[in-house]
């Protein structure tokens, strides 16, 4: 295998890679692929440049980040080392697994959800307790559909959630939705969010508190009910407002429309 | 690069040659991120796109001149600016750095 076929043989097992390659200075367009295993095809030149860049390589890829990096010809990389050399300029670029949306309830949100979640490049799994709903006949667009209660989902695959990844809990449904929640708070997931109407969410607040859900951090890291006031209706207008509010969330924005306000688009 | 990986490989299996533009680098307002990527093969067909379709045919030209070895694999700038070596602009302002080479490793 050539390493363009090891990198794309990576990227299509959903399995972590980074692409590194020379941009400027000598050797340019020498490119090398790096997994958590080491360097697994190409050069960059040399091996001190090699085993230096493989190694800060590995952190761009731990971090999921893109970047642009600085060294002399062997991989130099303090300041006083990079005086009277000449500079190669190395892209490093990180492939990392998709991000993971989990959704219960299999209900017709669902299936709208799950849909605008992959046009995203979530890796979606569908769970419900209820073997007639979770189907795959009904969830064709869903990498995963899982027959189980929430409470196992995460006892079983929790650490599996990273802040990437979103918990969507479509249930409605006292017995399904609060084990969801505690379950979802001892994850790492970045997103949490909840569907009922503003009724639901004040009685689920009750049972929340039931079962010691109360500090403000966890009630913070909620959003119910979930999505954005679009003021949308059907099923694909509510995923539109859900992902958007999974969207915003992770930037940080406050997703109002870019003609009311004046700053940075990006 | 994700999304090009079935046409690279159709093309190789054709035994195209294949040139790849991915964006290293942003300044100001981009429409894409670092790691946009488009591929471009020697009879020019286009998968993948690195603005909103603001330089894509000014990128096919440099990678084809790159594939034919009229030009060395480089890093390509293109975005608004007084020097007239931007010619080809993004209307959303922002300067793009790509780095295009042909898909020979």
């Amino acid at each position: 295998m050539n390493s363009y076929q090891t990198f794309s043989a990576h990227v299509r097992d959903n399995s972590p890679v980074a692409l590194v390659t020379v941009i400027e200075g000598p050797h340019v367009g020498a490119t090398m692929v790096v997994t958590p295993a080491g360097i697994v095809g190409g050069s960059l030149g040399n091996a001190d440049i090699d085993r230096i860049v493989a190694r800060d390589a590995l952190g761009e890829l731990e971090a999921g980040r893109t970047s642009v990096r600085h060294y002399g010809p062997h991989g130099e990389s303090t300041p006083e080392d990079l005086i009277d050399t000449e500079t190669v300029r190395i892209f490093v670029e990180s492939f990392s697994p998709p991000p993971l949306m989990w959704i219960f309830g299999a209900v017709d949100f669902t299936a709208a959800l799950a849909r605008v979640a992959k046009v995203l490049g979530y890796h979606v799994t569908v769970c419900d307790a209820r073997e007639v709903f979770a189907t795959r006949r009904r969830f064709p667009m869903a990498d995963e559909v899982k027959v189980t209660w929430p409470t196992p989902m995460f006892t079983e695959n929790g650490h599996r959630l990273s802040s990437r990844d979103a918990v969507c809990i479509l249930t409605h449904d006292p017995k399904f939705d609060v084990p969801a929640i505690q379950g979802a708070l001892a994850t790492s997931a970045g997103y949490i969010g909840v569907m009922g109407s503003r009724k639901t969410h004040a009685k689920r607040l009750e049972r929340m508190a039931e079962v010691g859900i109360t500090s403000a951090a966890d009630l913070a890291r909620i959003h119910s009910p979930i999505g954005l006031d679009l003021g949308g209706r059907t099923p694909e207008e509510t995923a539109i407002s859900i992902v958007g509010e999974i969207i915003a969330t992770r930037t940080g924005r406050n997703a109002s429309p870019l003609g009311a306000s004046d700053g940075a688009i990006h | 690069m994700r999304e090009l990986l079935t046409d690279i490989d159709r093309w190789q299996t054709d035994g195209k040659r294949v040139a790849i533009a991915r964006v290293v680098d942003i300044e100001g307002s981009g429409p894409r991120g670092a790691g946009a990527a488009m591929a471009v093969n020697q009879d020019g067909e286009v998968s993948g796109s690195v603005s909103g379709g603001c330089v894509e045919s000014a990128v096919v030209s440099e990678a084809l001149a790159i594939l034919s070895g009229e030009q060395p694999s480089r890093v390509v700038t293109f975005g608004y600016s007084d020097d007239e070596a931007f010619a080809v602009g993004l209307t959303c302002g922002g300067i793009i750095h790509l780095f295009i080479q042909p898909l020979e490793w």
